[in-house]
């Protein structure tokens, strides 16, 4: 669907990252426990379990799951609001984040965060960040923290499209490229910034082009292949941690739900939704698993039903789980010293 | 006993950065200008030759820029000073400080830190409207943050050396006119604590609480109020959060009167928060209301007669004082 439009770090085919069976599999089973845990959350939400603000990643799983993959498990990752996927796919227990979704206690960051700061530091999950852009500078500072202390860790940060047309998008991505910093930015160009289409809102709507503005490697991808996801990723992370700077990668996508709960879509027809449907990511692989031999009905059966239960002690332990002490309200504003 | 030797509030801050940098080696400076030239108003100078770029790094003018990627690095384990050249650019990067600095332990259920350093400065001097305010409320508001204002070189050594060793995210802003003031300030490492005020004169009468330059203001009041046997009491917050309140209702309970004195503007500023206090705990103890000398409430012109006009001076403490005492 997207013509890949890449400049000075090619993503060649012949790239030797070999996908296997099992990492196949084991990626269906993550797109599939971020569907099923949103599709869970949003129940929650409509039987005012979930409160706040609930921005559902559904329909762009693909883009978490595969860069996940493409990344060392070290690799510092900061994200938009809409980071439950992120979460998920860094391996995080469903359980709390879940239980962070209804505010409890036992919750990732004990009830003090929601659904828009999910943050695990052990899975260098650093966390979603809710003031779009605000994040940026920051992924820049753990850069620099790993190119000042040696470290050969990398920075990864997920912004939505609409983050690039704010200034503080612009100050990080410069200051990345003055310093040469160890950072990847991702761009889920979901097609809207809330309701305002991507060509409303943004001088180009070829955002990778915003990177080259900064002379760091850049380049747009269909962002529903999980396996050009995975490969793209993974080769410009590699580039960035060999000291070459940051990169700009640019995912092409498209978010199936509203931005957040509540919103009418006028902006949008039903029938534009629809037609991307059979671009559904999950959908994709399941098809290309099939076509490989890889996996058949039964298996994937089992797989679903899996996360199914998975899913579904999730949301047990959210609801069995207490809310926070009401001493609570005094801890973890200052460090006590 | 560590020699006490004459320095500048300046060089008492470069004092306080030059020990944590060869303290720690995690410790950076970055800010617009901190290095090559040495700080627009030389805070810095000399670091960078002793130090070298990789410790004392010049930016962009990108304030967001700047404390976010402090903010981010200090995550990441380092310690860093950031500069900000005037508060009044700390404006630009009011969302970093606001929402991610003083934001990430809380957000994040205590499990991250953020622990950096923000100087800059207050002040004025012919810089009309834009360049010439008092935002310490503006952070003073946030719970997440330290904001401290030194009036004295010992101070300003001590409350940096102090924030060089927190864990939390500092606001240290310092006032222009007094880099040049000079002060008793030891040799070597001592630190003065956050949240404690100090009485920077004891007298019997009445009360001045304030802080930063107008200290000095203060001082010079009652020296004058001294020669017609008045004693005025001075208190300098230092910190202005967390606020030493003890030591302030301590004077209040000693002398009854209480004049709060500000350079930044009276609405919703430092003084309306600490007369309010004052009033509301001290009511008992207090023989009169509390009263308030601030900045007026004008954007400050250029004009030096305008600019003088704005701002509280010895006269006009003096003039309150005695109407309070009347």
């Amino acid at each position: 669907m997207v013509a890949p439009a890449t400049v000075a770090a090619p993503v060649t085919h012949e790239d030797p990252l070999e996908i296997t069976r099992e990492m196949g599999l084991h990626w269906l089973e993550q797109m599939m426990l971020i569907r099923r845990f949103e599709e869970a959350a949003e129940y929650a939400y409509t039987q005012k379990k979930v409160g706040g603000f609930l921005h559902l990643y559904i329909g762009e799983e693909s883009i978490a799951v595969g860069a996940v993959a493409g990344l060392r498990p070290d690799d510092d990752i900061f994200t938009h609001y809409r980071d439950h996927g992120w979460v998920l796919a860094r391996g995080v227990d469903p359980r709390p984040a879940m239980a962070e979704l209804y505010g409890k206690a036992t919750g990732l960051v004990k009830g003090k965060g929601g659904s828009m700061h999910f943050a695990s530091v052990e899975h260098h999950m650093w966390g979603g960040y809710a003031i779009v852009g605000g994040h940026i500078p920051l992924a820049a500072g753990m850069a620099f923290s790993h190119q000042y202390l040696g470290r050969d860790r990398i920075a990864f940060c997920v912004m939505g499209e609409g983050a690039t047309n704010i200034g503080m998008f612009h100050e990080a991505l410069n200051m990345a490229a003055v310093w040469k910093l160890p950072v990847v930015f991702l761009v889920e160009n979901n097609m809207f910034g809330m309701g305002t289409a991507v060509e409303r809102a943004s001088a180009t709507s070829d955002i990778y082009e915003k990177g080259q503005a900064y002379r760091m490697p850049a380049t747009q991808i269909d962002g529903n292949d999980i396996e050009l996801v995975y490969r793209t990723i993974h080769q410009f992370a590699e580039h960035a941690r060999r000291g070459e700077g940051p990169q700009l990668i640019e995912a092409m996508t498209y978010r199936f739900k509203g931005h957040s709960m509540g919103d009418p879509q006028r902006y949008r027809t039903k029938e534009e939704v629809e037609s991307r449907r059979p671009d559904d990511p999950l959908n994709r692989w399941e098809k290309k698993l099939i076509e490989r031999g890889w996996a058949n009905d039964t298996l994937i059966k089992e797989i679903f039903a899996r996360v199914d239960q998975q899913v579904a002690q999730a949301v047990q332990f959210a609801e069995d789980s207490p809310f926070p002490d009401p001493g609570e309200l005094y801890t973890d504003i200052l460090v006590e010293e | 006993m560590a020699d006490v030797i004459q320095m500048t509030l300046r060089d008492a801050l470069k004092e306080a950065m030059r020990e944590a940098l060869k303290r720690d080696n995690n410790v950076v400076i970055m800010g617009e200008e901190v290095g090559v030239w040495g700080g627009t108003y030389a805070v810095t100078r000399g670091l960078y030759d002793e130090f070298g770029d990789r410790r004392v790094i010049d930016t962009p003018i990108a304030e967001m820029g700047i404390i976010g990627v402090a903010t981010g690095a200090a995550m990441g384990g380092i310690k860093p000073i950031a500069e900000i050249m005037t508060i009044n650019f700390a404006l630009v990067a009011i969302d970093q400080i606001v929402n991610n600095t003083a934001k990430i332990h809380s957000m994040f259920g205590g499990t991250m830190r953020a622990p950096v350093v923000i100087r800059t400065a207050a002040g004025w001097g012919q810089l009309a409207a834009t360049h010439s305010q008092s935002f310490e409320a503006w952070f003073a508001h946030v719970p997440g943050l330290i904001v401290v204002m030194p009036s004295t070189p010992y101070d300003a050594k001590g409350l940096l050396t102090t924030a060089m060793y927190s864990q939390n995210p500092v606001i240290f802003i310092e006032h222009s006119r007094l880099y040049g003031e000079k002060g008793p300030v030891p040799e070597g490492e001592f630190r003065v604590p956050f949240g404690v005020a100090d009485v920077k004169r004891a007298g019997k009468d009445v009360s001045i609480i304030t802080y930063s330059r107008m200290v000095h203001v203060a001082l010079n009041a009652a020296n004058e109020l001294a020669r017609e046997g008045i004693e005025v009491e001075v208190v300098d917050l230092r910190s202005l959060r967390p606020v030493d309140w003890e030591t302030v209702y301590g004077s209040i309970k000693k002398t009854h009167r209480a004049l709060v004195l500000t350079e930044d503007w009276m609405t919703y500023g430092i003084s309306a928060e600490v007369a309010a206090r004052i009033s509301h705990e001290m009511f008992d103890y207090l023989d009169a209301p509390v009263e308030r000398l601030t900045q007026l409430e004008v954007p400050l012109p250029y004009a030096p007669n305008l600019e003088k006009l704005s701002f509280p001076d010895e006269a006009r403490v003096i003039e309150q004082l005695k109407k309070m005492l009347a």
